[in-house]
C-alpha cells in the first residue's frame, strides 16, 4: 500500500525510466533528494490515532499542499514535522527525516529553527513592536547586534512585501496591524530565522480575499528558496499555489502527486470525490 | 375551538394595542420603558448608590472625627515619631513606617514565590496536579486572620526566636537589617506571616493572567525555536502588567491586614531598620489602642491614622484594578 501511494510522486519527481539503483544515487544528490521524508508515520492524540502509516516525501524547493476534510490528520501531519505535535501531549511513531537525518535524534529546539511554522491565526507577540516581532526568533538565538537586527528586520519585511506598509510603524505593537499584515509579519518572523522548510497551517483561512491573494503571491515567491508545506481547506488555493498535492482522509494518505494530476486525473476514487466537491 | 383561538388572538392584539399608550402615559412619554423594568432599575440603582454613599460617609465621618488632630498637629502628624499618649502628643510616623516596611518586605518575598507557583500552575503542572494545588492555594486565602495569628504566636515566633534569629544575628549581625536581640516577636514575624497571607491572591491572579495569554503565543515562540523557559518568558512579558497589579492587590491586603500582624509584630512604636525589633503598623496600633484611648485628641489621632490607611489602600486598589482592566481590554479575556 505504501508503494502504491508513493507511485505518483516518484513518477513525477523523477524521470519515468528510473530504476531502483538510480534512485539511490539520486537520493544522495542534494538537488533532487526530498528535503523531508516521513516513513510509516503513526500519530496519536491521547488514545485516538490521528495518522496511520503515512509515508510521504516532501520535495525540495517546491510547494506541497495537503488537502482533506476536517479531522483527516493533515494538521497533525504538519505539526509532526516540526515536533509541535509532541508539545500538546501527542505521540508519534515512525521516522521523519530532514535532509536524511532523523528529526528525533536532535533537540526539537534546533529542529524548529530549520523547520519554521506559520499558524492559522496570525499570532504576533502583542507586547513586542513590529520590528521586535521580526527578530524575535533571532533574539532567542542570542543575536544582539543592533545594526544587524535592523538590517534583518528590513530585509524580511521587504521579502513579505510589508516594508512599505509598516516602515513608519516599526515601533508600534505587532498587534496594531491589520489581520493580513499581521500574518505577513508572522511569515517575516519565520523567515528571519532562515529556516529550510516552512510549514503553513491554513495561513490564509482567517484573512480577507485581498490579503489571501498577497499571501499566495508570497508563497509563490518563497518557493524559489524554501521548501513549503501548506495545509489548506481551500482547493482552489491548493490548485493555484502548489506543485504537489497530498490528499489525506481519515488519518491515511490516500494519494500524492503533481497538483495538476491530482486535480485532473486522480488515481483514487476518494480523491476525485473530494476535489470535485462530492464530499468533504 | 377555532373560534376560541380567534378570541384569544383578538384579546392579545387588543392588549398589545393598549400597552404602548399606557406606557407613554405612565412615563409622561419621556422613556419608552415598561413600568416593572423602571422600578427594578431604580431599585438596583439605589442599592448601587448605597455603596457609594457608604464610602463617602466613611470618608466624611473619618475626616470630621479626625479634624481636631488634623488641626492640632497639621503635617507634623505624619512626620513626627513621637507617640506619647501620656503627654497627648501624637505622631504617626512609626506606624506609617511599620506598615510600609512590613508590607513591602512581605511583597518582596511573596512576589517571586507567587509568580513561581503561578508559572508552575499555569505552564508546567499537568491537569491532575494543577487543580488540587490551585484549590490549596485558594484555601490559604480562606483561612481566618486570627488563625494565622495563632499560628504565628505558637509556631512561628518560637521557631524564629530559637533557630532563625540567632542564626541571622550570628551570620548577618553586621548588617543593620539583622541587628539586635532574638525576641521572636517583631518585624520579621510580621513580614513572614504577611508573606503567607498575600501569597494566595498574588498567585491566583498571576495564574489567571498567564492563562489569559492565548496558546497561540506559546506555539509562536516554540515554533521559532524557543525553549520551554523562553516560551514562558514570552508569556511572562505578556503578563507583566497583570502580575504588577496582582502584586499591588497583595500590597493592599498587606497594608490593611490587622489581626495576625498585631499578634506577632511586638507592638512598639519605634522606628528601626532591623527586622528583629518589635514594631507597629497603622492597623495594629488601631486594634491595640482604640479601647484605651481616653482623651479626645487621642481618639481623633487614631481616626486620622484610620483615614490615612483607608486612603492608602484605596489608591493601591484603584491602581491595581486599573491595570487589570487595561490588560483585560487588550486580550479580551477576564484576568481577575
Amino acid at each position: 500500500m505504501y508503494d502504491i501511494m508513493q507511485q505518483p510522486l516518484k513518477r513525477s519527481s523523477m524521470s519515468s525510466t528510473q530504476t531502483a539503483e538510480e534512485k539511490i544515487s539520486v537520493a544522495t544528490d542534494m538537488e533532487t533528494a526530498p528535503r523531508m521524508e516521513a516513513l510509516r508515520l503513526n500519530a496519536w492524540y491521547g488514545k485516538t490515532q490521528a495518522l496511520f502509516n503515512v509515508s510521504l516525501e516532501i520535495p525540495r524547493n517546491k510547494v506541497l499542499a495537503i488537502i482533506g476534510p476536517s479531522g483527516c490528520g493533515k494538521s497533525t501531519f504538519l505539526r509532526s514535522l516540526n515536533r509541535m505535535h509532541e508539545e500538546v501531549g501527542g505521540r508519534i511513531d515512525g521516522r521523519i527525516l530532514l535532509d536524511g537525518e532523523d528529526i528525533m535524534d536532535n533537540d526539537p529546539v534546533f529542529l524548529r529553527r530549520k523547520v519554521g511554522m506559520v499558524f492559522q491565526k496570525p499570532n504576533p507577540f502583542p507586547t513586542m513592536t513590529v520590528a521586535q516581532n521580526v527578530v524575535a526568533g533571532l533574539k532567542l538565538n542570542g543575536m544582539r547586534d543592533r545594526k544587524e537586527l535592523a538590517r534583518i528586520t528590513e530585509e524580511n519585511l521587504r521579502r513579505v512585501a510589508l516594508w512599505d506598509e509598516v516602515k513608519d510603524a516599526l515601533n508600534k505593537p505587532g498587534s496594531s496591524l491589520s489581520g493580513g499584515q499581521q500574518q505577513r509579519l508572522c511569515i517575516a518572523r519565520t523567515l528571519a530565522v532562515e529556516p529550510e522548510v516552512i510549514l503553513m497551517d491554513e495561513p490564509a483561512s482567517a484573512l480577507d480575499p485581498i490579503s489571501t491573494m498577497k499571501i499566495e503571491e508570497l508563497i509563490d515567491e518563497l518557493k524559489k528558496k524554501y521548501t513549503i508545506v501548506i495545509v489548506t481547506h481551500n482547493m482552489q488555493q491548493a490548485a493555484r499555489i502548489s506543485d504537489y498535492t497530498a490528499f489525506f482522509y481519515m488519518g491515511k494518505l490516500i494519494e500524492v502527486g503533481k497538483t495538476s494530476k491530482i486535480f485532473t486525473k486522480p488515481a483514487h476514487r476518494q480523491t476525485e470525490d473530494y476535489v470535485t466537491g462530492s464530499f468533504g | 375551538m377555532s373560534l376560541s383561538m380567534q378570541d384569544h388572538n383578538d384579546q392579545r392584539s387588543g392588549q398589545q394595542a393598549v400597552r404602548p399608550a399606557a406606557r407613554a402615559l405612565s412615563l409622561g412619554g419621556m422613556f419608552r420603558k415598561n413600568p416593572g423594568d423602571l422600578i427594578f432599575e431604580n431599585v438596583t440603582r439605589f442599592f448601587a448608590f448605597i455603596v457609594l454613599a457608604l464610602v463617602v460617609l466613611m470618608v466624611y465621618e473619618m475626616t470630621v472625627q479626625s479634624w481636631p488632630s488634623i488641626q492640632h498637629f497639621g503635617f507634623s502628624f505624619v512626620s513626627s515619631s513621637d507617640w506619647d499618649p501620656v503627654n497627648d502628643l501624637y505622631g504617626a510616623l512609626p506606624f506609617i513606617y511599620g506598615t510600609l516596611f512590613s508590607s513591602l518586605g512581605a511583597l518582596l518575598l511573596a512576589v517571586p514565590l507567587s509568580v513561581g507557583v503561578a508559572i508552575f500552575l499555569s505552564e508546567i503542572a499537568p491537569g491532575w496536579l494543577e487543580q488540587p494545588l490551585s484549590m490549596l492555594v485558594e484555601l490559604l486565602a480562606a483561612i481566618p486572620s486570627i488563625v494565622y495569628g495563632l499560628f504565628g504566636i505558637f509556631v512561628m515566633v518560637p521557631w524564629l526566636q530559637t533557630d532563625i534569629q540567632p542564626f541571622l544575628i550570628e551570620e548577618f549581625g553586621w548588617m543593620p537589617l539583622f541587628e539586635g536581640a532574638p525576641y521572636g516577636f517583631g518585624m520579621l514575624a510580621a513580614i513572614l506571616i504577611l508573606t503567607i497571607m498575600i501569597l494566595p491572591i498574588i498567585t491566583s491572579i498571576s495564574r489567571d493572567v498567564m492563562r489569559a495569554i492565548p496558546d497561540t503565543q506559546r506555539e509562536a515562540a516554540m515554533a521559532l525555536g524557543a525553549t520551554r523557559w523562553e516560551a514562558i518568558r514570552i508569556v511572562l512579558t505578556g503578563s507583566k502588567s497583570g502580575i504588577l497589579s496582582a502584586a499591588l492587590l497583595g500590597l493592599g491586603r498587606a497594608v490593611g491586614e490587622t489581626m495576625a500582624v498585631t499578634m506577632v509584630i511586638g507592638n512598639s512604636a519605634d522606628i528601626s531598620i532591623s527586622v528583629l525589633n518589635p514594631a507597629h503598623t497603622m492597623a495594629s496600633v488601631l486594634a491595640n489602642e482604640f479601647a484605651e484611648a481616653t482623651s479626645q485628641l487621642y481618639v481623633s489621632s487614631l481616626i486620622e491614622i484610620a483615614l490615612l490607611l483607608f486612603v492608602m489602600t484605596l489608591i493601591l486598589n484603584a491602581i491595581a484594578r486599573g491595570i487589570v482592566w487595561r490588560i483585560t481590554k487588550r486580550y479580551g479575556a477576564v484576568a481577575a
